[in-house]
């Protein structure tokens, strides 16, 4: 079996879900969401024994290469992890959508994540812009509905409100780009694209113009500098595992869009190289920098989670931005890849820790946090994992992302961004251990001890695992993979 | 899995399963004491001539690999780390189990920093007392609540700022003396001699170690995190963090910087800011302690200030005096111990360390008396404990041949010990005055001391022993790193 067939599987299952949720009344309530997730856990498992071969009759405009195959199976891991979140949360949901009374049939909130999903793993593949922007819409248009699920919430209105426009704001400078590209190159395809930003006949303002809206287009759904501002706002308002999927799906899908985008913009001999890899760092660091300093003085977790998605944006902006680095034998996309991998379960994490104390009446306040070491030391445990992972704490899987950016940074001499990164890092020290802090302070007398369930706690120490073997053993995510994508730059 | 590896999860091990609800103190003691017994073992079968390394590749490209191996130096930091987490999790009575957890951590981060030979598991071991430290200081700590969480951020932003500097540092050891290849601080000291960097690198990348691995070891002007957060930190902690984990930044320069950058540590700029500094820490510091009015914030200052010593022999480089670091380095980590333990049961028992309202505790705790002498005594560098071998040596090594011939006048290093010298006095004026206000004079109104009970005085009596064979028969330490410095002093 190709791997694209599993994709197909997937989206036609989604749709049969929503048929069955549709036409089948008296369903029992849990059965879709349970459904949902044991597809998405087949079409992980299937994934490793698909074939990565491309069918001829897609080549001209989707490819399965080792790439795309690690961001297939990144897509599916997020979205399993989103559902099994979507379980914890799904009390606090249906109370906000329900018009009188929670809601009872909230099963969309399940099958939306298969299509994101499917978009995701197409995107993966693409080789052409418009195949880029098919899926592309087909994810963000999906999560129009998803963030503004929790329909009888106003910051989940607000949010939804807010994404949408920017989101076709953003959609719109992204085609517009996509055109002025077309019109400077005469190609859709990326590799059409680097055979012509070398050529002496295209137009270098033309391709700058393209090229800009293109990055700025990307640049809105990765939450890079200057077109950040939608983050916190949105994350903080959309239902938390919105949130997540937001943060780690969504994000995951425009950086290899990005990535294959900017190895075309900037192709061996290209004309614009010089101004796109300058646009990249600076783009970077400001991100980084502003993602860390205004999380310092966040108290809502939701919120300070965002600033923190926006910071480690910046560097993964700064890794593309570095290129391949021989001397230390890592590549670019490695480099983002394996970021990406070492931000899933942090990120996923936290945000499942946070439905979970949601479901039982703690809000995503700082101060709420305090006291959980009593009322629920492991819970306080894989906080402590978590945020010290965010944190950049070596021997967590979020060091050895931070390190290899570094790494890539200083080959080639950037010893500024780098000096600056370190700031943003830094601060992280702070902003990061603070929740951390405040889990293992004391509680108020009448705390009770804090449930959860087998799926939520089983999923946490899969998590925490995660984190610290990547952390102390990160070829453990190559050999798992079985391909050579994750760092070398050799085999390509 | 071999006997080093086994030393540093150990503790590890232990933390989890306190974490996962075993008995904390049975846990915490016995992974303190058969950590003892196999760090024992371990300087045995070295001294047998057996190498103990051994090494596991975790990433390919850049290379790597969870190496350990023991040499002279590496053995010195192991027996004083085992010592001091077992006097460490003996002062644990009747405290929630996290105290256990986090002393086992900082104990286990410490080992794998100081028996790790690969620099990315040394930098990430030594971080692993990062969150514990902040946790016990800021919700275990002493004194008000506000303060001792600005204390706690304090340290926690020094030391986390202080170890991406030293990043900074190493990521240019390993690119340009590596060349990216790998982390491996062996393949690393080989390169160096071929790679030959040009002075003027070396003295660059050394003076960003210096600046890193300095503020870990409360270099002046970066000490300022020091002194409060071992006043507050919870007795365990502040043992193995002044006795212990501070030593990894001067570990660090020694093992890392030295080796890899001889001509970076000689260039006169460099040299110039290092004297500058560590006079600092005695001169500036010395005078900051005598005023100390309570004995916690004077054991603090005192420790920062003894640092300039150990700086000083770093200065000079000889070999004498890089021996003499090494044993101080020791010295010290067991003297602090020593003495913030006896805080520790003075704080607990007394509810104040302020000198002025005590008195005259000698006439019912003859035997914390004695071990307070002990302490004191060592670290003013009285002969006969362990400290004054130490300093002497690093006094004597910086008028070593090798750091500069006396026939044109003195140099700025040998000002740098005539000041150094005068740090002895004033180590002598405090502690002598903190010893005669705590334990004579007027006996103190409404406030007695008992003395400890015999079971608790154990560690008390190991330490006090290790600080009077150290002090009697120091070639025991030196004999370990006989001829390891020989040619960072050429």
């Amino acid at each position: 079996m190709s791997a694209h067939n599993i994709e197909i599987a997937l989206a036609v299952a989604a749709v049969a879900l929503l048929g069955l949720d549709a036409f089948v009344p008296t369903l029992k309530r849990d059965i879709i969401p349970k459904l949902s997730i044991g597809l998405v856990g087949l079409a992980l498992l299937a994934m490793f024994f698909a074939k990565g071969d491309t069918p001829a009759y897609l080549a001209s405009y989707y490819r399965i290469d080792s790439i795309a195959m690690f961001y297939k199976v990144f897509a599916l891991v997020a979205t399993l992890a989103a559902l099994i979140i979507a379980r914890e949360a799904d009390p606090v949901i249906a109370h906000f959508t329900g018009t009188e009374g929670p809601s009872t049939r909230i099963a969309e909130f399940y099958i939306l994540p298969l299509i994101v999903c499917v978009g995701l793993m197409w995107m993966a593949s693409a080789q052409d812009l418009i195949s880029v922007f098919v899926p592309l819409e087909l994810v963000t248009v999906t999560f129009y509905v998803l963030v503004a699920f929790a329909r009888r919430s106003a910051v989940s209105l607000e949010a939804g409100v807010k994404y949408l426009i920017l989101g076709a704001l953003s959609t719109g400078i992204l085609v517009y780009g996509i055109a002025w590209i077309y019109g400077a190159t005469g190609s859709m395809t990326f590799a059409g694209i680097a055979k012509a930003v070398g050529a002496a006949s295209t137009s270098k303002s033309a391709l700058i113009v393209g090229a800009a809206l293109l990055l700025a287009g990307l640049g809105f759904k990765v939450a890079a500098a200057p077109f950040h501002v939608w983050v916190p706002d949105v994350y903080q308002g959309a239902p938390t595992p919105v949130t997540a999927f937001l943060s780690v799906g969504s994000k995951a899908g425009a950086f290899i869009v990005l990535t294959r985008a900017v190895q075309a913009l900037t192709a061996t001999g290209s004309q614009i190289s010089g101004e796109v890899q300058t646009t990249l760092l600076w783009s970077g660091v400001i991100t980084i920098l502003f993602g860390s300093l205004a999380a310092i003085t966040q108290t809502q977790i939701k919120r300070l989670l965002g600033y923190s998605s926006i910071s480690h944006a910046g560097f993964i902006l700064l890794a593309l931005a570095a290129g391949d680095s021989a001397r230390f034998g890592i590549s670019s996309e490695g480099v983002v890849a394996f970021y990406l991998a070492t931000y899933l379960p942090m990120t996923m994490l936290g945000f499942l820790l946070l439905a979970v104390l949601r479901s039982q009446g703690v809000a995503e306040e700082l101060s709420q946090l305090q006291g959980l070491s009593k009322r629920s030391p492991g819970m306080a445990f894989a906080l402590a994992v978590a945020f010290a992972s965010l944190a950049g704490l070596p021997l967590t899987a979020g060091f050895i992302g931070k390190m290899l950016v570094f790494l890539a940074a200083v080959d080639k001499g950037w010893y500024g961004a780098v000096g600056l990164a370190v700031v943003g890092a830094a601060a992280g020290f702070y902003y990061y251990f603070r929740p951390i802090l405040a889990a293992y302070s004391a509680g108020k007398p009448e705390d009770t001890a804090l449930r959860w369930s087998l799926p939520a706690k089983a999923t946490a120490a899969v998590l925490v695992l995660a984190i610290v073997t990547l952390g102390v053993y990160p070829k453990a995510l190559q050999s798992a993979l079985k391909q050579n994508i994750v760092l070398t730059s050799a085999g390509k | 899995m071999s006997l080093l590896e086994i030393i540093i999860l150990l503790p590890l091990l232990g933390a989890a399963l306190i974490g996962f609800g075993a008995p904390a103190r049975l846990v915490g003691r016995s992974v303190a004491l058969i950590n003892l017994l196999l760090g024992g073992a371990a300087l045995a079968l070295l001294q047998q001539g057996k190498t103990l390394a051994s090494s596991r590749v975790v990433l390919d490209t850049p290379k790597i690999a969870f190496s350990v191996g023991l040499d002279g130096l590496s053995a010195i930091m192991l027996l004083l780390t085992v010592l001091v987490t077992l006097a460490a999790i003996w002062q644990i009575i009747d405290k929630p189990a996290i105290y256990y957890t986090a002393s086992l951590l900082i104990s286990g981060g410490a080992l794998g920093a100081f028996l790790s030979t690969d620099l990315f598991f040394m930098y990430g071991f030594h971080e692993l007392a990062l969150i514990p430290t902040l946790l016990m200081i800021a919700i275990h700590g002493h004194g008000d609540a506000t303060t001792r969480r600005g204390i706690a951020w304090k340290i926690t932003v020094y030391l986390g700022v202080g170890s991406l500097i030293l990043l900074a540092g190493l990521a240019a050891l390993v690119i340009y003396i590596g060349q990216g290849a790998t982390f491996d601080l062996g393949y690393l000291t080989q390169a160096a001699a071929n790679v030959k960097l040009p002075a003027a690198t070396q003295g660059w990348i050394f003076f960003i170690l210096l600046i890193g691995f300095g503020t870990l070891v409360s270099l002046f002007p970066m000490h300022s995190w020091a002194a409060p957060a071992y006043a507050s930190a919870p007795t365990p902690v502040a043992m193995l963090h002044a006795g212990v984990l501070k030593k990894f930044g001067l570990y660090g320069l020694i093992k890392v910087a030295l080796p890899l950058l001889p001509l970076g540590a000689k260039l006169e700029w460099v040299q110039n800011a290092l004297l500058l500094m560590l006079v600092g820490n005695i001169i500036v510091i010395g005078l900051v302690t005598i005023h100390q009015d309570r004995l916690d914030t004077l054991l603090g200052n005192s420790s920062v200030m003894h640092m300039g010593y150990l700086f000083l022999g770093l200065a000079a480089g000889s070999q004498i005096a890089l021996n003499g670091v090494v044993l101080l380095m020791f010295a010290h980590g067991i003297s602090i111990a020593l003495l913030f333990a006896i805080c520790g049961k003075l704080r607990n028992q007394l509810g104040t360390l302020q000198f002025d309202k005590l008195g005259g505790l000698a006439a019912n705790a003859p035997f914390l008396s004695l071990m307070f002498a002990f302490g004191a005594f060592a670290s003013i560098g009285l002969p006969g404990l362990a400290n004054f071998a130490g300093e002497v040596m690093v006094f004597v090594g910086t008028f070593d041949p090798s750091v500069g011939s006396l026939t044109s006048g003195l140099k700025n290093i040998h000002w740098a010990t005539i000041f150094g010298l005068w740090g002895v006095v004033m180590s002598a004026v405090y502690m002598l005055r903190a010893y005669r206000k705590l334990f004579f004079g007027k006996p103190s109104s409404g406030l007695f001391m008992s003395d400890l009970v015999s079971s608790q005085r154990l560690p008390f009596v190991l330490l006090a022993v290790v600080l009077l064979v150290a002090g009697c028969y120091p070639g025991f330490l030196t004999g370990l790193i006989h001829g390891m410095f020989v040619t960072a002093a050429n």
